[in-house]
């Protein structure tokens, strides 16, 4: 057993290192389950009231693709369980990918797991601790769902399912980023793959939820985040889909085993290549050394943006293909202004998902200059004739461009499917590639806060990411809580125009743009005054 | 041993007076001066947490001054950032390189930079420093990044190298082709800023040394001054008892007699009297060995350090004393 010596230290180091990170995962997976059924509760009072409620769910495609299925629309459980199984199993996993990989690929690459590894440490014993941490992270807080879902009043077989598939999917997670782990030399294209991974499992259960009747519904049960919602919580309980997220992360743990005894520490698996011994022409300013860094992650986001609107505007096909169900749907579709408005509708909340993302890109652009000042290599770059404008514009330049890229791709790939399905793909890539991109001056806002914290606050740059989880939840949660809208006018995402389908008012767009403006001047202004370091 | 050249008349290169910074808390530099002039090796020394790397940082504007004087090749280098930085090198002591450029990358990304590769001698000195230019950086060891940081500084066209203990990771070969590559550099007359630990290198190297201290210069000067400063061990076989008169004389301290032996520290002031009184009395052997650097060091470093001379260099007879 040395090969699994010092595990238990290694747990406690985690533990130290990481309380606040972990307890802030397990909080927001259980805060969000539980601030939603409060407010269904207070908001459905009445079965009928819920069934009408879930009644305009299920005409409603882009809600399906989503959040998921929904199984039982007469239970608060069950309509919590619709909302936020999913969403709250894609937190679970990333939580349990950021774990993992911080604590096995990134420790080797700093080095720290040399010394660690110098001690009385096996082989297995960082890997083993960090799935360790991950599955402890991923039980509390399924626990911690289950509890608040019976205090709250719904019936403790739903809760205790409920829970425990999120924690499934936490649990696979943790072992698909135990693999990922493995193949790299750093820990940036690690995360990058595991991410990915829970991207395309995302996009095969929104594909798989949104296909009517039966089609390729088969998609979901491929995706981890597709098993939390069927189990059925509240809904029959299927009980043996419990067994699926746990046994692929048992299965994916292995095979990282089997790999980790026969690579090097701090070695991938793929062996490092020999690069050219003299640069290329071109690479001679700050802003070719941005492209180098950062055109790897830019081509990945792209491709999987374009991906993404593929499946979106293959799916909006759907939306209107709902209506022949029943009556009652095609009241409820009328209402909502016609299969022609829903469509759009779908466009305009998939475009606004696309905004998110695309504003998430653009803060990991903008912090590299950030990454790049801690890990000393701005010291090296700016001892040169470099100027300070020009380190921290190589990277900005990114982050504004390249979320521009990211719209364009995904208004291209949905632009394109649909147009294709509606054999008029003329006029709708010119629609969907504008509501695209209409997107874009919310997008680059957080990006600018975080252009900001980095010339004024360095050390807070972190805090960018929990201001668009806030804009985020400001967004998804904040009309069930019935929020005024002056809370939430804060987000910059509820002032994008609703398109297609929608004149466009220019004002909000000039104003988000102005204070995108303002807030990364103020930010440059900031960086030029203060200490390197 | 070093021949020690005297500063000319050209303009320093690097003025410092009176420099403060302060972290929070914590006073990182309180008061430093430092001179280099130009065309001349300067040794910077001190204790880990001295303050070397700050004052490099303030020098290359990367971190500003809470207050002194700060003027390098006659410009601010805070406000005058570009066009300084053409005319220098700098070679931090941890180097960090972007982990998906090859060395070969880095090297000429940086020279281009700084206005330039000249690449025969970049070429020259991959060879001499025995480094593959084709490693990707993150698969480089720590001595290795260094390589590729001084390469990239030492074949740049410019005026002042700022070396941040830049042989920290090599091992004692590369030691030694660094200091052939400052003993080239010097005889084409740039100006060196060596920041190191290694005492050696230093003596080898430098034309003038400046110690500090918690952020504060103790001393400056070349190492003959500095050596002035302090003592230098006498021991001594005589042809006749040892005089009494010995241990009580001026700048004699620790004489240890031992019939016609005697072991004694000697203020360098003192030393002729000293060495008048024994020579009197008739020498069979005298071993007279110079302070070193290292003593000189650890005297600074808080340490009365003066018994640490296993290491020093040995001059024998008459030859020690002039």
């Amino acid at each position: 057993m040395t090969a699994y010596a010092g595990v238990p230290t290694l747990v406690k180091l985690i533990g130290r290192r990481d309380r606040i990170r972990l307890a802030v995962w397990v909080y927001a997976i259980a805060a969000l389950i539980a601030a939603t059924a409060y407010s269904f509760r207070g908001l459905y009072h009445t079965v009928a009231a819920r069934e009408a409620f879930g009644a305009s769910i299920r005409a409603n495609a882009t809600l399906l693709a989503l959040d998921g299925p929904l199984f039982d629309s007469s239970s608060t459980g069950g309509l919590t369980a619709w909302r936020f199984a999913g969403i709250a199993s894609v937190i679970a996993a990333m939580a349990s990918v950021f774990t993992v990989i911080r604590h096995t690929r990134a420790e080797e690459e700093s080095g720290r797991l040399e010394l660690v590894g110098a001690g009385v440490v096996g082989r297995f014993a960082p890997i083993t601790a960090a799935l360790y941490v991950a599955v402890g992270m991923n039980v509390v807080a399924g626990t911690l769902v289950s509890a608040l879902m019976i205090i709250l009043g719904t019936p403790a077989a739903g809760s205790i399912a409920l829970g425990a598939g999120i924690a499934g999917a936490g649990i696979a997670f943790a072992g698909i980023a135990a693999v990922c782990a493995q193949f790299t030399e750093g820990s940036r294209p690690a995360i990058g793959a595991a991410l990915s991974i829970l991207a395309v499992t995302f996009v095969l259960r929104a594909a798989g939820d949104s296909s009517s009747r039966g089609g390729t519904s088969w998609l979901s049960w491929l995706s981890p985040i597709g098993w939390a919602q069927q189990v059925r919580p509240y809904a029959h309980e299927r009980w043996w889909v419990l067994a699926l997220g746990p046994v692929l992360g048992l299965v994916m743990a292995m095979f990282a085993y089997a790999l980790v005894g026969r690579r090097d520490v701090g070695a991938g698996l793929r062996p490092p290549r020999l690069g050219p011994a003299s640069a290329a022409p071109r690479l001679r300013t700050p802003y070719a050394l941005a492209w180098r860094q950062q055109r790897g992650s830019l081509i990945g986001w792209s491709i999987g943006m374009v991906l993404l609107g593929l499946v979106f505007g293959s799916s909006a096909t759907s939306v209107g293909s709902l209506v022949d169900t029943s009556s009652q749907l095609r009241d409820i579709i009328d209402r909502m202004g016609g299969t022609h408005n829903l469509t759009n509708a779908y466009f305009g909340a998939t475009f606004g998902i696309c905004g998110l993302i695309a504003a998430a890109y653009a803060i990991q652009a903008t912090l590299r200059a950030r990454s790049e000042e801690t890990a000393l290599r701005a010291e090296v770059l700016l001892s040169t004739p470099v100027r300070r404008l020009g380190f921290a514009g190589s990277h900005l330049l990114f982050a504004a461009i390249g979320a521009a890229v990211l719209l364009v791709g995904t208004g291209l790939g949905a632009g394109l499917a649909y147009g294709v399905a509606r054999h008029d793909v003329g006029g709708q890539l010119a629609a969907l590639l504008g509501a695209a991109l209409a997107q874009w001056p919310a997008a680059v806002v957080p990006a600018a806060i975080a252009a900001l914290l980095f010339g004024i606050a360095p050390r807070a740059t972190t805090a960018a990411w929990g201001i668009l989880a806030g804009f985020v939840l400001l967004g998804q949660i904040g009309p069930l809580l019935r929020l005024g809208q002056p809370v939430l006018d804060i987000s910059p995402f509820t002032h994008t125009p609703k398109l297609p389908g929608s004149t466009v008012a220019a004002l909000p767009l000039v104003i988000l743009s102005a204070v995108a403006i303002a807030l990364t001047v103020a930010g440059l202004a900031g960086f030029r005054r203060r200490d390197i370091g | 041993m070093t021949t020690f050249r005297p500063t000319d008349g050209a303009g320093p290169a690097i003025v410092v007076e009176g420099l403060t910074k302060r972290f929070g808390p914590t006073t990182a530099l309180d008061g430093l001066n430092l001179r280099v002039a130009t065309g001349e090796v300067h040794g910077f020394l001190g204790p880990n947490g001295a303050g070397k790397s700050t004052t490099l940082r303030i020098l290359l504007g990367l971190m500003r001054a809470d207050s002194g004087d700060v003027r390098l090749l006659d410009g601010d280098p805070w406000r005058d950032v570009a066009t300084l930085h053409r005319r220098l090198a700098y070679v931090p002591g941890d180097v960090s390189l972007w982990p998906n450029l090859s060395g070969g990358e880095a090297i000429d990304l940086l020279g281009r930079l700084r206005g330039g590769v000249d690449t025969k001698r970049r070429d020259a000195l991959l060879d001499r420093f025995d480094l593959d230019p084709r490693k990707k950086a993150r698969t480089y060891s720590k001595g290795n990044r260094q390589k590729v940081a001084l390469v990239a500084a030492l074949a740049s066209d410019v005026e002042l190298l700022l070396l941040d203990e830049p042989t920290s990771g090599l091992d004692p070969l590369m030691e030694e082709v660094f200091r052939e590559c400052i003993e080239d550099e010097k005889r084409r007359g740039r100006t060196v800023l060596l920041s190191s630990h290694i005492l050696a290198e230093v003596e080898a190297l430098c034309d003038r040394v400046s110690i500090i201290r918690a952020g504060r210069t103790v001393e400056t000067g070349t190492l003959t001054e500095l050596r002035h400063l302090t003592r230098t061990s006498i021991h001594a076989d005589l042809a006749a008892a040892v005089p009494a008169a010995l241990s009580s004389m001026p700048g004699v301290h620790d004489a240890v007699v031992d019939g016609t032996q005697v072991t004694c520290e000697v203020d360098t002031e003192h030393l002729d009297a000293v060495l008048r009184l024994i020579t009197a009395v008739g020498v069979r052997s005298l071993t007279c060995q110079p302070p070193t650097l290292e003593q000189l060091f650890l005297r600074h470093y808080g340490r009365t350090g003066m018994d640490a001379s296993d290491s020093a260099h040995t001059i024998t007879s008459g030859a020690g004393a002039r």
